[in-house]
């Protein structure tokens, strides 16, 4: 079937099939693990050209359809084949407006590259390295002048949170003309993006330059601004005459399993470990004031399978720890974290003890961790998950010797907001309630979207969520209607 | 006047900065900053805190506003040099700027009439418990202040307190003022000669705290003390701050962070604020070495006064 955009491409399909993926360069594991900087370094246009070429141009593209925010793959992988790399920055630019992030860090395996064709002959097409080369590219060339807005509406949005999905709603409300402000309770933009993800996977540089973009598009940013507490939703609506209110506060508040001994000093959340190194910059240590305990040469465990967990254990190598272990109670096909950062810390140095759980933290007696007693589990049935679930083993409990210990267990969302809104609807949980298609919450102009509504998730299903409140914002904001 | 410590990037690091009306010491070691944050001067309510990141490589503290004019838009804080970011602090002046303040932070303090309240505050604590203290007389309470320091210079805000109070003692460790002895001795001589007591508020040294927390808890006397763990956001996000508290794990920075004294776990509390001892340590000699470095390049001495005065007169 002929597609609407005519092939440049001069490879035949068959040659297509049998051409391997290209290898993203990345530094040697063992300089890598010893610092803070990328990991991947990024395509050429040679190579992104040669990987663009195995496209094979689906007349109904999967990976498309599988994209939470439907970028047209197909199209700006062909635009690359043709070398023209702004346009196809633009044309991915059409439906995700963080593309340098979303190559970096989204689970294209449960998305785009899951739905790929060529994953049945072999390797899917490198779609996040494609859409992260091109971005990059356009980075490189960005010309300030070419950004369009609309005329001016008259129209006032306040942005609470500058994660993913605040981002987007931002980039998007500014482009339609409203006035954008956006409040930040910390010192720095970006959410998770900058205070969880390290530097080795979504260097700062990069949401800084996707941050300036937006302030040259005249996006205005308040950090140090805790809404809730520095001022309410409705002092945003009632005084400071904000028409509409977007909410993206994330899922913050860390857990802790409750078991004895989390209050020992060694044991962290992963959130506060990642705040100390990324936000902080405590590996530069004296540099920086932000203190860390020393790591060199110590044992550290981090007890979790997402990618908070790996993130964590791999920047516990780069503080010199002696062993890292991540601690999993499912089994490694269970874990929710990235492919490429499983295998990105395995070649690290990564031990991997899965099917086992902490039962109780020892110390020395000084109040300082030295152990975990943890107990091993096996796989039973599946969950409300759909991954099995995992049964401790009667007898099995042993000890790791232990100095830090990181709980990256998952997160739930800060109450801040929720009780000093009156009349916004929250799930028994506290997550925020939000249409699904509007992201339109129970209160008159108070929009909400991701981690807040949805629970710890992606960026790219909160950077969507951003996107939809976004357009049913301009909606209520031109019309009036609710 | 900029200052060399401060590096202020309005364009990245928000569009906020927060300009210093008026800074002094009230005491050796001890300065009060006057601060131009309108959003907090609104909204503050005695009890909470700010958190305040003074340079692009400093680290987050936390501070309590002594208090805030909603109508100048300022927040007063009293900070006292104990490590690197306090004595960086303490060297800013008048015309200076802090680059990140956020708050108001915390619970409020739970202000009602209970009666009679004794408020203790020792050090710099006097500074964090004067705004429960004069809420408290407000409120139509009868307070009985017993401020404490190591010696005279040390007992800090008298002349505020005798404001909001019905009655002063001071106690000094040295006895060069008031009594000589504790709070803590004050406070027993109060329950021993039959001072009906309702409340007790507590604010100081961990050990100060934890000792009318043993008193009160034989005599039955409601105490609230507020507690001072590690920080980093301080919006419930990092965890860090987390306090026993009758067995349970809160966070001080949005449970607290005043506390229940008899509910505590003071010796948990001791043990994680020890946690990065050395490298505090470490932090504050190379602080304190690059100020001497500084004050011998200096030609003219005034000068060198001018970045590095920490201690005050
Ligand atoms: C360590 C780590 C690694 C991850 N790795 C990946 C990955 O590789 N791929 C992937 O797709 N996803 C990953 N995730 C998940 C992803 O980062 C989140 O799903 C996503 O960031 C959620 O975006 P958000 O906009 O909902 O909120 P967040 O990114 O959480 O941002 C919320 C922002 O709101 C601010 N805020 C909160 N309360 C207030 C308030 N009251 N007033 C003002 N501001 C407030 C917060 O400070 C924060 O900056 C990871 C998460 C973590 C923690
Ligand atoms: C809610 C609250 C209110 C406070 N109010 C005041 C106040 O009004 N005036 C005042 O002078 N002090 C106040 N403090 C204490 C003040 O935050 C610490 O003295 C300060 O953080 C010390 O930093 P430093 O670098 O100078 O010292 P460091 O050498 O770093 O530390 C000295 C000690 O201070 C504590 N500390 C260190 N870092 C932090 C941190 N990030 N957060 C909290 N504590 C830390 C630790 O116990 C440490 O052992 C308050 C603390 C809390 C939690
Ligand atoms: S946004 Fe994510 S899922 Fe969509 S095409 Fe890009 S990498 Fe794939
Ligand atoms: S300071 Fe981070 S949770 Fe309290």
């Amino acid at each position: 079937m002929p597609t609407t955009h005519k092939s440049s491409n001069p490879v035949p399909n068959k040659e297509r099939i049998k051409m391997p993926r290209q290898h993203m360069p990345e530094q040697l594991p063992q300089i890598r693990n010893k610092q803070f900087t990328e990991v991947n370094l990024g395509y050429s246009a040679e190579l992104a050209r040669q990987e663009a070429l195995r496209c094979l141009e689906c007349a109904k593209p999967t990976c498309t359809k599988d994209c939470p925010v439907g970028v047209k793959v197909k199209d700006f992988v062909q635009l690359i084949v043709d070398g023209d790399f702004l346009a196809a920055a633009a044309k991915i630019r059409e439906d995700n407006v963080l593309p340098a992030i979303t190559g970096r860090v989204c689970p294209q395996e449960d998305h785009c590259e899951g739905a790929c064709l060529l994953c049945k002959r072999g390797e899917s097409l490198g779609i996040g390295y494609l859409e992260r080369f091109v971005a990059d590219y356009e980075q490189q060339h960005f010309d300030p002048s070419t950004i369009v807005k609309a005329p001016p509406t008259g129209k006032k949005v306040a942005i609470v949170g500058s994660g993913p999905s605040g981002l987007t709603a931002a980039g998007d409300l500014i482009q339609k003309g409203h006035q954008v402000h956006v409040f930040e309770a910390l010192h720095e933009i970006g959410g998770v993006l900058v205070y969880g993800i390290p530097e080795f996977r979504l260097p700062k540089k990069i949401i800084r330059e996707q941050v300036d973009i937006m302030r040259a598009m005249g996006v205005v940013f308040e950090t140090d601004v805790v809404v809730g507490r520095t001022v309410t939703v409705d002092e945003l609506m009632n005084e400071e005459g904000y028409d509409a209110v977007f909410i993206g506060t994330g899922a913050g508040l860390p857990q802790f399993m409750g078991i004895p001994g989390e209050h020992l000093n060694g044991v962290y959340s992963a959130n506060e470990f990642l705040t100390r190194i990324n936000l902080m910059h405590a590996y530069e240590f004296p540099k920086y004031d932000e203190p860390m305990v020393d790591f060199r040469g110590k044992n550290v465990a981090v007890i979790g399978g997402g990618n908070t967990a790996l993130d964590a254990i791999r920047s516990s190598l780069r503080l010199g720890a002696g062993n890292a272990f991540i601690l999993y109670r499912r089994s490694e096909a269970e874990m929710p974290a990235r492919l490429e950062e499983v295998k990105h810390a395995k070649e690290e140095g990564v031990q991997f003890q899965t099917l086992a759980a902490p039962l109780e933290f020892l110390d020395d007696g000084k109040g300082w961790l030295t152990g975990a007693r943890c107990q091993k589990m096996e796989l039973g049935e599946p969950d409300s998950s759909g991954r099995r679930r995992p049964i401790p083993i009667e007898g099995s409990e042993y000890v790791v010797p232990l100095s830090v210990a990181i709980m990256a267990i998952g997160t739930t969302a800060n109450p801040i907001i929720r009780t000093t809104t009156p009349g916004l609807a929250t799930t028994k949980k506290g997550y925020i309630q939000a249409d699904d298609t509007t992201q339109k919450t129970s209160r008159k102009g108070v929009f909400a979207g991701g981690d807040i509504v949805t629970g710890g998730a992606t960026v790219i299903l909160a950077m969507g969520a951003g996107r939809r409140a976004a357009s049913a914002m301009h909606d209520y904001l031109t019309t009036g209607n609710w | 006047m900029s200052h060399p410590h401060v590096t202020i990037n309005p364009a990245f690091y928000g569009d906020s900065v927060f300009k210093i009306i008026h800074a002094e010491f009230i005491a050796p070691g001890i300065k009060r900053f006057v601060i131009e944050a309108p959003r907090i001067a609104r909204k503050q309510r005695p009890g909470q805190f700010v958190i305040v990141r003074v340079n692009e490589t400093g680290e987050r503290i936390p501070l309590t506003i002594e208090r805030s004019d909603p109508d100048k838009g300022t927040v007063n804080i009293v900070v006292q040099s104990i490590g690197k970011t306090t004595h960086l602090l303490n060297s800013l002046q008048t015309g200076d700027a802090i680059l990140d303040i956020v708050g108001p932070l915390g619970k409020p303090s739970e202000i009602e009439n209970f009666g009679t309240v004794v408020v203790m505050g020792g050090g710099v604590g006097t500074a964090m418990a004067y705004p429960s203290a004069a809420a408290l007389k407000r409120a139509g309470n009868r307070v009985i202040t017993i401020l404490g320091g190591r010696n005279k210079d040390l007992v800090i805000l008298e002349n505020e307190m005798r404001e909001v109070s019905d009655t002063v003692f001071i106690t000094t460790d040295d006895g060069s003022y008031g009594d000589k002895g504790l709070v803590t001795d004050k406070l027993r001589q109060l329950i021993d000669n039959g001072t009906r007591i309702d409340e007790v508020l507590a604010v100081g040294p961990i050990p100060m705290m934890r000792a009318v927390a043993d008193m009160t808890r034989k005599e039955r006397i409601h105490t609230v003390v507020s507690l001072n763990p590690i920080m980093i956001d301080g919006t419930g996000m990092c965890g860090g701050c987390r306090v026993q508290v009758e067995g349970k794990s809160e966070f001080a920075c949005v449970d607290g962070p005043e506390f229940d004294a008899h509910r505590v776990d003071f010796a948990i509390l001791v043990q994680r604020n020890a946690m990065y001892r050395d490298a505090e340590k470490r932090s504050l000699e190379n602080f304190q070495r690059d100020c001497q470095l500084e004050k011998q390049k200096a030609s003219a001495p005034a000068e060198a006064e001018t970045t590095c005065a920490v201690e005050g007169k």
